[in-house]
């Protein structure tokens, strides 16, 4: 067994964070990898293509019917689904009560120290939306993640959300030893998109790892819970995520420090891709109109 | 060796010798904290300051041992801790209310665990599960627990520890909600320790809660109000102090309806807004209520000084100036009635004491309260300093003190310490924490926030407790045994 990979996927809510980890590291089980899932988002739907199930039970919700942390079992809270893939959730409050920040460092902090990382080859944490708090930042500390994935699209608050993740990591990549692993470009087909993400890349210091093209089969398989790699292996689809499984598995080591940019940065790109208006551009538009 | 005499150096010099020791930055910060008190200006009245240039009421020096407490301590331990009839409970995680259990001597009658409940803890022991889900349910669950257990409970006051603000639980819909199901006063109080820079704004915050959820829910008990109703706001009962300040008040014919907050019960409160006149004490953390009631109920307030004969003396003529030529004859009575206990006091202690210097250092208002009690003792005051006051209450120590007396403003650790050694006084006045480094150093040390576990030393029987109790601390025999005898000087 080589040393453990830890890994993370971060971006901004709704951008497929947890379709496209689970799809990669489904192809990344079928390389002989084993794998274990750390889902950090109180909706705890990381692990359901996984699983095939619905919602597994949290750390933190078991947790709060036990007791505490300290009587739970780690069989009680790990499922093993798709070919052995090991799968956890650190759950959360409902929406609008208590802290969720607080419920990940819990729950991480009682995988590790209860052996749910002995024996895997890859840990990989599922982060919701941005990086609000101290909480969501666990999995970027000292000793937790090595490499960060972050998805993304051509979208604008896609692009922004990419940059201020970008921000974290490079807070905690001065203390510990967390990098940039890359960026997972997922396809909207926004105008120019393929570019603007190798621009961004370009702007952050780091690769774009993967262009995932849209494709309608990953909605098919997401409403029978399963993923792209379990329920249509041949297809194109598969194919492209077992090709970001391949590159994030030959990454390793090669993360960066990322070199984020000023949100004027970020505008003044777009308008070079002549995606956003300048404020000139747009009052002369405005002028001939009414011309 | 410890007991050696300095040469004696001024104040400003002094000053100037402490701030040398600190970097340039902390330096400059806390010079504006300490001071001297200056002169009366020529054409101004002797109740114009002397000294209310010291800057107050703002965050300490990183890095400094400064005394003050949090905005928790300003309202579960000061004002609403003493409420007698009501349950509060300190929600959140256990330390915060089992560290500060009855840590300030707030007297009561009653029966405890019955009807009273001053000297009980009650918390909601947060845990992890109660931060990560919110605590609401568990609030709920205890307070539901309370009015079973402590069916004559009046009310319940939820006090809120940090983690309650950190988290944004809602426990103003759990009060609203609980008041609906058991129909008790629900009194939720955002004191979250971290807000504010010392227990002061706990104070406010809790005087806020008086007003939005007691005096703004009901009118009291229907009764018509007689013309000599007055309520002590501002007194906590620390060793009886309220009950040696009523009797003063009864006496010259006034009918105290209620006492805030000590010995106080929840229909006290609720009443006050039908008094003809509160009697503020402590006026740095009940001067905000009575401004409310003098606003909306039309209630005046005036402060008063019930430590040592010549505050109280005078205080009983304001306030019976206030009042018909009755109130004032007897006021005149009352303070003739003292007079031959007041001399006895002095005889027999005021040789004792006479000369001697004090130092005091106390939270926002003894620091200038007690002053004239050592003055009427022949003693003299040369520092003082607040742990905790505002602006206002520099303005209103420049009467108490006289010219050339050392000021300091939440004092640090390291200042303190080097006051008391170069003045080397007779006697210190403060806390707990004082009290042994002070001892240590060979100088005599008294309490001034829980009276050293005496009291009360409020009135005329409090100035002869005081009086003892000083002589008690300077005169003790174990002054002269502080050198160690194999050290004795040839």
């Amino acid at each position: 067994m080589s040393a453990l990979r830890q890994i993370a996927f971060y971006g901004k809510g709704g951008i497929g964070k947890s379709t496209t980890s689970q799809n990669t590291l489904a192809a990344l089980v079928e390389m002989g990898q084993k794998i274990l899932i750390v889902g950090c988002d109180p909706k705890a739907d990381s692990t359901r293509l996984i699983l095939n199930t619905k919602l597994q039970d949290t750390v933190l919700h078991l947790a709060a019917e036990a007791g505490s942390v300290e009587d739970l079992e780690l069989e009680d809270v790990m499922k093993v689904g798709y070919k052995g893939i090991k799968c956890t959730e650190a759950g959360g409050p409902e929406p609008g009560v208590g802290c969720a920040g607080r419920g990940v460092i819990t729950a991480i902090n009682f995988l590790e120290e209860n052996g749910a990382y002995d024996d895997v080859d890859y840990v990989s944490y599922d982060v919701l939306g941005d990086v609000v708090c101290g909480g969501f930042a666990m999995p970027i500390r000292e000793n937790k993640a090595q490499e960060i994935y972050i998805v993304m699209s051509g979208e604008m608050m896609a692009l922004y959300a990419a940059n201020n993740i970008a921000k974290g990591i490079l807070k905690y990549a001065n203390s510990g030893g967390v990098r940039l692993g890359g960026l997972i470009c997922n396809e909207r087909q926004t105008d120019r998109e393929l570019e603007l993400a190798e621009a961004l890349a370009a702007k952050l210091g780091c690769k774009m790892i993967h262009f995932v093209p849209r494709n309608n089969i990953v909605q098919h398989a997401e409403l029978r819970r399963e993923t792209v790699i379990q329920y249509a292996p041949e297809s194109s689809q598969a194919n492209e995520y077992r090709e970001l499984a391949r590159k994030i598995h030959d990454n390793s080591g090669k993360g960066v420090v990322p070199t984020p940019i000023t949100m004027e940065e970020l505008e003044e790109m777009l308008m070079d891709f002549g995606i956003m208006q300048s404020e000139e551009d747009r009052l002369a538009q405005i002028a001939a109109i009414e011309a | 060796m410890a007991k050696d005499i300095p040469d004696p150096i001024s104040p400003e010099k002094l000053i100037e010798e402490v701030l040398s020791a600190y970097p340039a930055k902390a330096a400059k910060k806390r010079a504006k904290h300490l001071g001297v008190a200056e002169a009366v200006p020529e054409g101004e009245t002797e109740i114009v300051s002397k000294c209310d240039t010291v800057k107050s009421n703002i965050k300490s020096v990183p890095g400094v041992m400064t005394i003050r407490g949090c905005a928790y301590a300003g309202s579960k331990g000061v004002v609403w801790g003493p409420i007698k009839d009501m349950v509060h409970i300190s929600h959140g995680p256990v330390g915060c209310g089992h560290y500060s259990w009855s840590q300030r001597r707030n007297y009561y009658t009653g029966t405890t665990g019955v009807d009273s409940f001053v000297t009980f803890q009650f918390t909601t022991d947060f845990q992890e599960k109660d931060i990560v889900f919110g605590g609401d349910k568990k609030l709920e669950k205890t307070i539901d627990e309370i009015n079973e257990l402590f069916p004559l409970s009046k009310g319940i006051t939820v006090q809120s520890e940090c983690p309650i603000g950190l988290i944004g639980d809602d426990i103003e819909a759990v009060a609203r909600k609980k008041n609906k199901d058991i129909g008790k006063t629900i009194v939720p109080v955002r004191c979250e320790g971290f807000r504010g820079v010392s227990q002061s704004l706990g104070h406010h915050i809790a005087n806020d809660c008086i007003r939005d959820w007691v005096l703004d829910k009901g009118e009291g008990a229907a009764y018509e109000p007689g013309p000599h109703d007055v309520t002590i706001i501002g007194d906590y009962n620390i060793g009886g102090d309220a009950w040696s300040s009523r009797i003063l008040l009864e006496e010259i014919g006034l009918n105290v309806v209620g006492s805030w907050s000590g010995d106080a019960t929840l229909a006290e409160i609720e009443n006050a807004p039908k008094a003809r006149l509160n009697l503020i004490h402590c006026y740095r953390s009940m001067n905000y209520i009575c401004r409310h009631m003098e606003e909306t109920h039309g209630v005046p307030w005036m402060e008063y000084n019930f430590f040592g004969p010549s505050q109280i003396a005078a205080s009983l003529r304001a306030i019976a100036a206030r009042f018909d030529k009755t109130i004032q004859d007897n006021a005149e009575k009352v303070i003739a009635k003292y007079q031959p206990l007041v001399d006895a006091v002095l005889a027999k202690f005021k040789p004792r004491l006479e000369g001697k210097k004090v130092m005091l250092y106390v939270g926002g208002l003894r620091p200038r309260h007690v002053v004239t009690a050592y003055h009427d003792l022949g003693m003299e005051i040369v520092g003082t300093g607040y742990e905790f006051a505002h602006g206002d209450d520099y303005k209103r120590t420049g009467e108490y003190i006289k010219e050339g007396t050392l000021i300091y403003d939440d004092v640090t650790g390291y200042e303190l310490e080097k006051f008391i050694e170069t003045i080397r006084p007779d006697l210190v006045g403060s806390g707990i924490k004082e009290k042994y480094p002070t001892q240590k150093m060979g100088i005599p040390f008294r309490q001034m926030h829980s009276w050293d576990y005496s009291g009360p030393y409020h009135g005329y029987d409090g100035f002869a407790i005081f009086a003892r109790d000083m002589d008690l601390a300077i005169n003790n025999p174990v002054w002269g045994l502080f050198d160690a005898p194999w050290k004795k000087s040839a």
